[in-house]
């Protein structure tokens, strides 16, 4: 890989200061995606801010209706936390599900989010529990967060602090994972607040998306049937070495289903 | 342009000069020249660099030396007694033979030592779901499989 400065701020602030005014700044958080990257060259960032030793963005705090998880969580952490097994399972489950134990001993909620890998499992938590972003500046709504390939709405040197997790009726992820890295070939999530339901696919396309049909149809009926004939357009989906557009297509209706199954219960 | 870094290596402190970009695998297995811990991929996949990292298993390849600045690393080196006396997650891998090359062999070990730590009850099939980050291409993992269950008795036993 490529020379780069390393920094270890104190401060949010700092850390925030020191990626935007570097030639090509990148914030560091478990390193599971940033540095395979840099390994294989497709990121050189000229500074590499590591937020290890900044306070507060770590923990996780249930509310009456909300988890907040801090960004520098770990997925061990989400995954083995007996608070959020008990206010949203399917959030545990899932953050179990991301690579392996010893890449979940190091890897973030908040790198996984920040960086809306097309084929990650958070941002279908995210936009499936219409959770709420917060970054050292603001707070963003799932529903305007992820904006295409590793692409979010998070401005230069805007570091995520936590996310907010609604807590939902009913949820469940489904995933079909790719067998040697684990990436979701695709992903669902859904989740029933009263009498809506959203439903978020990841792997399927450039980022996250959510089946607005599935989810009126769930809305009538709460159960796999109602998702079942609903498809998804080949043309609209990824296609690439692991599965083709008309594999991944039926993939989003089979893993809506399986989804919604689980959830109903 | 390097940076001082010191830690904790097996319980001894060492120190060096390292560039930012030196991976924790390297800085072991190259400054230190501790070569039990393997590369074996680009991807952070095959698990064959697995070491502990204050008492949980990481991936070595995938952490910068300069990370680790004050913290407590444990390699495969570090799992037998100064007298030679092997761990007994090291004696049942051998009495089980679960290895054939064994390149996958260190890291195999390190992930069933902290799977005996946070799983002490595990079944065959928990094990497997958590050598989900190991890949061996020799074995077919079955002999993998009984040592790990026979070394994490033994473990349990020892206490």
């Amino acid at each position: 890989m490529y020379e780069f400065n390393y920094h270890r701020p104190k401060t949010l602030d700092e850390a925030s200061r020191t990626a935007k005014e570097a030639e090509d700044g990148q914030v560091l958080a478990g390193g599971m995606t940033m540095i395979p990257s840099m390994k294989l060259r497709l990121a050189s960032p000229s500074d590499l801010v590591d937020l290890a030793d900044i306070d507060g963005l770590k923990g996780i705090t249930i509310g009456p209706d909300t988890v907040t998880i801090g960004a520098m969580t770990r997925h061990h952490d989400v995954h083995t936390s007996p608070d959020v097994q008990k206010a949203i399972p399917a959030l545990a489950a899932l953050a179990g599900g991301i690579g392996d134990p010893s890449v979940r001993h190091r890897g973030t909620i908040g790198g996984s989010v920040a960086n809306s890998d097309p084929a990650a499992d958070y941002p279908a938590a995210v936009l499936g529990l219409d959770a709420t972003v917060e970054t050292n500046t603001r707070k963003i709504a799932a529903d305007d967060f992820f904006t295409g390939l590793f692409e979010t709405a998070l401005e230069t040197g805007e570091i995520i602090t936590a996310v907010h997790f609604k807590i939902p009726d009913a949820a469940a992820y489904m995933k079909f994972p790719q067998p040697a890295s684990g990436f979701a070939m695709v992903g669902a999530f859904v989740a029933k607040f009263g009498g809506e339901f959203r439903l978020a696919v990841t792997g399927a396309q450039d980022c996250v998306f959510r089946m607005t049909e599935m989810e009126q149809a769930l809305a009538a009926n709460f159960s796999p049937d109602a998702v079942a004939e609903i498809t998804i357009a080949e043309d609209d989906l990824l296609a690439d070495i692991h599965c083709g557009a008309d594999y991944r297509a039926h993939l989003v209706t089979v893993m809506a289903k399986r989804a919604v199954a689980l959830a109903a219960g | 342009m390097s940076i001082e870094v010191s830690m904790k290596v097996n319980g001894k402190p060492v120190s060096a000069e390292v560039e930012p970009r030196t991976l924790l695998v390297q800085y072991l297995r190259e400054h230190l020249g501790l070569t039990g811990t393997h590369v074996g991929c680009d991807t952070s996949q095959c698990g064959c660099c697995n070491i502990h990292l204050n008492g949980e298993s990481i991936k070595s390849c995938t952490i910068f030396a300069i990370q680790c600045q004050g913290q407590d690393v444990l390699t495969i080196e570090g799992l037998a007694e100064e007298d030679g006396t092997l761990h007994p997650m090291q004696q049942a891998f051998w009495e089980h033979h679960g290895l054939q090359c064994g390149f996958c062999t260190p890291g195999m070990v390190m992930v069933a030592c902290d799977i005996a730590r946070r799983l002490p009850d595990a079944d065959e099939k928990t094990i497997r779901h958590e050598l989900e980050g190991n890949i061996c291409r020799c074995t077919g993992y079955q002999h993998i499989v009984e040592a790990i269950e026979s070394g994490i008795k033994a473990m349990n036993a020892r206490g």
